[in-house]
């Protein structure tokens, strides 16, 4: 009896062992496994970095860098380089949607953080994470098919078809969302106090939102702000759809102008013969938008970094 | 105003001037409350009107005969978008199963794992600034390394190389949804789990992934319906405008419905912006479904909480 209970203890101690020992070994391979999963982040921006400097420094080799960032001539079919006039059309655009998108943005974050009542804010919320995923060619279409017709019949009889005020004014209800979520999030972490305070006071509601709430969240709004700005740099099927596919540089919002997203699609539509200079020059175009979006997506996340930390 | 003057207002009945600038304050109020409220309203407005519109301009190509037709050039009012169904189908089953391991895995990873290091914060950043990269960007990406460095690999410009071109775009929108799940989680449901014997591994299969679900899956359903939405990147990879066949395997050519809304959108004819406007509704129909089913997801595992 005395035997056999050691035995068992014996063997049970090594199963314990091999199995500890097992256990241990799938422990460090799920932990490899995982350690890769969150590096592969790195990999895709190393990707990215890589792929466009490497065709970007060949298009170099054929246009100097100089004329490309100078000149406000895009031809590419005439040897043309010059990308001022896709920035214009890019910033043209941009500038549209951000005049719409930051006022109703930020009041829409007002409302619903200060005023909304509780069943609304719950209805609101949903409706507008649904704007936000509205497929972008779904925004393109309604641009060219309803506002630019509507714009043509009641205040600009000569637009063309193709414009940027259709595409940018639909760009902005696209970035309202962005803007209006992450301001809320500055604002709700705006402590209640605050408001308590400018209350005890005897500001009113509206003085208290745009006096004391709205200061106290800047930072945050400014990252929100930013946020658009890059969403909005970066949007490629309505600009394509409704800009238009021609450079325009210095043209006015009611003429067709092309973004430099736009001029990535137009080229990998087209029968465009890989190793040459048109097709080099998208990775170019590519480089210029990663490198400012980049710098914006930095400082959005520096300006959120800065309210986080505040409170 | 000095003190002399407001003792002198004061003898002579301060009364209607305070009255009046309390009036003006409170019709102030008023108008800004009207301001806010219609503000917030604007979005619902566009997306109605828009639902609208898509509806008028598509209900006379929308049938059921639309859903299971291919598209025709030579007689486009018998055409529809059933390859393009098809292929957005099978982008959304691979991107779903190559992004949804690997964005847990990586929350897993960020969230349980890693220490306040240097590169782990650099993870971080950089996630936090991938999510911000135009998707057109991805979509060269994809070009440089799936279409041409692993052709032998992917087949080229496969519905594979698609999948994994929006896998890598909607990675960080997974990541960031399934951390802040990771998070809410209590620390004592794991040191519950250890203080039992169970190694790391096993307390985060058994109970933290389980109990994050629901949240992360929000997120994975907004992420996943965002990348059948997008077009600009698959463009980019060589999505197929026109094929006659669907596609039956993650080697094949593919179209999808909203790179198929852009070809018809591209075209002059009327019959063509008619079949953009019914490709528009389905797309539509599609993502409402997929989103009110992740919003009511997230409303009733908050509740629960």
């Amino acid at each position: 009896m005395a035997i056999r209970a050691e035995g068992t203890t014996r063997s049970g101690a090594d199963a314990w062992k091999r199995n500890s020992r097992t256990r241990e070994a799938r422990e460090r391979v799920i932990k490899v496994f995982l350690t890769a999963c969150a590096y592969l982040s790195i990999f895709t921006t190393f990707g990215i970095v890589i792929v466009l400097f490497e065709e970007t420094s060949r298009f170099f080799l054929e246009v100097s860098p100089v004329e490309f960032l100078t000149s406000t001539r895009w031809a590419p079919p005439q040897g043309d380089f010059g990308v001022l006039p896709l920035v214009y059309g890019t910033l043209m655009a941009t500038i549209i949607a951000i005049v719409v998108a930051l006022p109703i943005g930020l009041l829409t974050a007002i409302y619903l953080s200060e005023y909304a009542p509780h069943g609304l804010r719950r209805w609101l919320k949903p409706a507008l994470e649904i704007l936000a995923g509205v497929p972008t060619v779904v925004y393109g279409y309604f641009a060219l098919t309803f506002i630019t017709p509507l714009f043509r019949d009641s205040l600009f009889s000569d637009i063309e078809s193709f414009n940027a005020i259709s595409a940018g004014l639909i760009m902005g209800v696209m970035i309202i969302p962005t803007v209006a979520s992450v301001s809320e999030d500055a604002i709700y972490a705006v402590p209640l106090s605050l408001r308590e305070g400018a209350y005890a006071l005897g500001a009113t509601r509206r003085e208290t939102a745009t006096k004391i709430v709205v200061p106290a969240a800047l930072s945050g709004i400014v990252a929100a702000v930013i946020l658009g700005i890059s969403r909005a740099i970066g949007e490629t099927m309505i600009v394509t759809i409704a800009m238009g596919a021609q450079a325009n540089w210095l043209g006015s919002p009611l003429e067709g102008m092309q973004a430099m997203t736009a001029y990535i699609v137009q080229v990998v539509g087209g029968e465009t013969p890989r190793g040459s200079i048109t097709y080099e020059s998208i990775f170019a175009v590519g480089s210029a938008l990663f490198l400012m979006t980049l710098v914006l997506n930095l400082a959005s996340y520096w300006f959120v970094r800065r309210y986080r930390e505040s409170y | 105003m000095t003190q002399s003057t407001t003792k002198a207002r004061r003898q002579e009945g301060g009364g209607p001037d305070f009255k009046a600038s309390k009036s003006t304050k409170y019709g102030l109020d008023m108008a800004f409350t009207v301001l806010v409220t219609g503000a917030a309203l604007v979005g619902v407005v566009v997306l109605v009107v828009l639902l609208v519109d898509v509806i008028r301009d598509g209900s006379t190509m929308l049938s059921l005969q639309f859903l299971t037709s291919f598209p025709s050039q030579i007689f486009p009012e018998n055409g529809g978008i059933y390859p393009a169904l098809i292929g957005s189908l099978w982008l959304l089953g691979l991107t779903a199963v190559i992004s949804v391991p690997l964005g847990l895995g990586a929350a897993v990873y960020l969230e349980e794992y890693a220490e306040d290091t240097r590169i782990n914060r650099i993870i971080e950043i950089n996630i936090s600034n991938l999510a911000g990269v135009p998707s057109v960007i991805y979509g060269l990406l994809g070009l440089g390394i799936f279409v041409e460095l692993l052709a032998p690999v992917t087949g080229g410009t496969s519905v594979l190389t698609g999948a994994l071109t929006l896998s890598l775009l909607i990675l960080p929108v997974i990541i960031v949804a399934t951390r802040e799940a990771l998070r809410g989680i209590p620390g004592s449901i794991r040191e519950g789990g250890y203080a039992l014997g169970a190694t790391k591994w096993e307390v985060i299969w058994s109970h933290l992934l389980p109990m994050a679900l629901p949240g992360a899956l929000t997120g994975i359903i907004l992420a996943l319906s965002r990348a059948i939405g997008e077009a600009a990147p698959i463009l980019v990879v060589g999505v197929s405008l026109y094929q006659t066949y669907a596609t039956a395997g993650p080697f094949d050519g593919y179209m999808a419905l909203p790179t198929q809304i852009y070809d018809w959108i591209s075209r002059p004819q009327q019959i063509f912006q008619d079949s953009a406007a019914a490709g528009i509704v389905v797309a539509m129909a599609v993502l409402l479904l997929a989103n009110s089913f992740a919003i009511w997801l997230r409303n009733r595992y908050q509740q629960r909480s």
